[in-house]
């Protein structure tokens, strides 16, 4: 290969084994590298030492309240769906120190807390994924911009001064082989096939006899981790293969998230008597946003110590589901069951365009996995869109 | 130079309880000293028999009222406390002892004792707030020793503690716990109990029993039916797993006897 550069827009075949040398390869590179890994009984978003840490051969069944990890009858790699977590727990952690005061005689020390700006990279982004990652970041851009806009003079207490930008993380997505009876996200438009925004992206390819992977290579640094690799040329029908797996895991999605004028269908049915309804088996126990890979609410918790000479101020995760979220003075916004969901989906789907510019459903499913009692957002919609009894 | 002023005086007092509440107050040894800098112990017995008199700035009350006496005595106590905090699932909801309230207690006295007729107690066990103004509950059986410690610290700052009233469910997701409801189909109670404790039963496997009592807004009905119809929880079951350490707070208690999961008597549930 004359220059790194002319591998960017190609597709190859790499043996099985590459993940390995990939994983090993982004470590001497300064990366951390993060994907999946069994944890207990279920997948999680763990830092990778080697393609041994991967959950080669586990599969998994979903539907609505329930995750079952089953072993496959192959060895794949990448044979199981999305688990609970998602990338947002490394792109904008649960709990994060914001600043710390320490007591100097009779005057406060105030510090930014600095966070360690890591260089991380994320190994099977599934589409749907990808998509989250993108609204998480103009999320984070939006705020920022209308923090700076009406925020001049109590910058320095704010939580957006110690937040430090990390370096774009390297991204590995990875083509679903199968859907699990959660996803919708072909109905939504994330997924399942890339269009752009990963370095690289792999297709594992598992028959009879064979086992190997097709490699993407969309950028620049996607290339110079990839020259690393015994790169074999592409058959025509390698790129027509990836088609025909997108297409079947989206005919395999039987949920399905069609709204036409979202902000309209919201604002329509805001007095709708299915809001009870799903009140009425709603637990507000917050799981869907804290699994949702798009939710980033927070809340700031001011705490001291013992000897009243170290306070500190934290930010960690909050949810439109918790009373205190919309705890004001003189008491709680929200405080009924049903106006907590209804601000939940309303938002989510409906008013997030006019905020952000989009959904902020991307259907990987989660929400409807991760409830406890298997309330479907998929099936509310399509209760809201008949007339209020 | 600023004048010192008076250490505040903390009492903590003991009705119908095990002593495991005010245990972590001792527990919090890396603390206690610098505590005690800050804070008067006036009145508690299991650290010291050097008891001041009052009034308490600070009254800690553990354990339920059970008998006659105990009416009496907290009584007493909210009028020698300026702020009086509840610790624990006895102080707040009766605790386990609230079990009776389900049962005629004549029946229990005449089986357990040889001579029923030297106890004196009330037919029910019930929690401070029943009886005095109550200036702050603090969940669990036992507390959490880190948030007995902030409710402390934040009385004497004069700032709310931070003690969330949101689900265990927020727990397990911070310490990185798959749900064990959805991942295992164990019956878990933590979507409808108060966090607090850090998860700890469904890190290691086992379904959360609700020992912080319900969180507001509990759904419990709800999570009963989901039981019942996917994780396969008998009626018996389901009001085992309600009827425990807060079997007497609602809305614990209506759901533990409602039809399909049955009291043990059901004229004495209201």
């Amino acid at each position: 290969m004359s220059s790194v550069s002319d591998l960017v827009g190609r597709c190859f075949r790499v043996s099985s084994d590459v993940l390995g040398l990939l994983i090993r390869t982004l470590r001497d590179d300064g990366y951390i590298a993060i994907g999946p890994r069994k944890v207990g009984e279920s997948i999680q978003l763990e830092v990778l030492d080697s393609a041994e840490d991967l959950p080669r051969g586990w599969g998994d069944q979903q539907d609505a309240g329930t995750y079952r990890l089953v072993r496959r009858s192959d060895a794949a790699y990448f044979g199981f769906n999305l688990g609970a977590d998602s990338w947002k727990k490394w792109l904008d952690p649960n709990r994060k120190l914001l600043w710390r005061a320490k007591r100097e005689g009779e005057s406060w020390e105030v510090e930014q807390a600095h966070t360690q700006v890591r260089r991380m990279a994320f190994i099977g982004v599934r589409a749907c994924e990808l998509a989250a990652i993108k609204i998480q970041l103009r999320v984070r851009e939006v705020s920022r911009l209308q923090s700076n806009s009406t925020d001049t003079n109590s910058s320095a207490l704010s939580a957006e001064v110690s937040v430090e930008a990390p370096e774009e993380p390297f991204l590995v997505g990875l083509n679903c082989s199968q859907a699990a009876a959660t996803c919708f996200c072909a109905s939504v438009h994330t997924g399942p096939a890339f269009a752009s925004g990963c370095d690289l992206v792999l297709t594992e390819v598992l028959n009879d006899d064979d086992h190997y992977f097709l490699i993407q290579i969309l950028t620049k640094r996607g290339a110079r981790i990839s020259s690393q690799f015994e790169l074999q040329t592409s058959i025509a029908d390698d790129l027509a293969h990836i088609d025909r797996q997108v297409a079947q895991v989206s005919d395999s999605q039987s949920r399905q998230l069609n709204i036409s004028n979202p902000v309209d269908f919201f604002s329509r049915r805001l007095e709708h008597s299915h809001w009870d309804d799903v009140a009425a088996r709603c637990l507000s126990c917050a799981n869907c946003t804290l699994v949702c890979p798009t939710c980033f609410c927070s809340t700031v918790e001011d705490t001291s110590d013992v000897q009243n000479a170290v306070a500190e101020r934290w930010s960690r995760w909050d949810s439109c589901f918790n009373l205190d979220f919309s705890f004001i003075h003189g008491g709680s916004l929200r405080s009924s069951t049903r106006s907590r969901y209804r601000q939940w989906l309303t938002h989510k789907l409906g008013t997030w365009h006019e905020q952000f510019g989009s959904s902020g459903c991307v259907g990987c499913g989660r929400c409807i996995a991760w409830c406890p009692v298997g309330i479907d957002l998929t099936a509310e919609v399509k209760y809201l869109s008949q007339a209020t009894r | 130079m600023t004048r010192r002023r008076a250490q505040k005086k903390l009492a903590v007092w003991k009705f119908a309880s095990c002593d495991g509440c005010q245990l972590s107050l001792l527990d919090c040894e890396d603390e206690l000293l610098h505590l005690a800098g800050r804070i008067q112990f006036a009145h508690f017995m299991e650290a010291s028999s050097a008891l001041l008199r009052g009034p308490y700035d600070l009254s800690i009350v553990e354990g339920s009222i059970t008998t006659p006496r105990d009416v009496e005595r907290i009584l007493e106590v909210r009028r020698r406390s300026k702020f009086l905090v509840t610790v624990g699932a006895c102080a707040t909801a009766g605790g386990i002892q609230a079990l009776r309230n389900f049962a005629d207690v004549k029946e229990f006295i005449s089986i357990v004792y040889a001579r029923p007729e030297y106890i004196e107690t009330l037919t029910q066990s019930t929690g401070i707030a029943n009886h005095v103004h109550v200036d702050y509950e603090l969940r669990g059986c036992p507390v959490n020793k880190r948030q007995l410690l902030e409710v402390i610290v934040a009385f004497l700052v004069g700032r709310r503690p931070n003690i969330p009233a949101e689900s265990v469910c927020v727990e397990c997701k911070e310490r990185r716990t798959t749900c064990i409801a959805v991942a295992q189909g164990v019956p878990c109670m933590g979507p409808v109990t108060q966090a607090g404790c850090g998860a700890i039963c469904p890190a290691y496997g086992r379904g959360c029993y609700g020992c912080f009592g319900p969180k507001e807004k509990a759904n419990v009905d709800a999570l009963v039916a989901d039981w019942r119809l996917n994780k396969s929880v008998s009626e018996d079951q389901a009001r085992r797993l309600l009827h425990t350490f807060n079997a007497w707070a609602e809305p614990f208690r209506s759901a533990g006897c409602s039809p399909g999961v049955g009291p043990i008597r059901k004229d004495l549930c209201d």
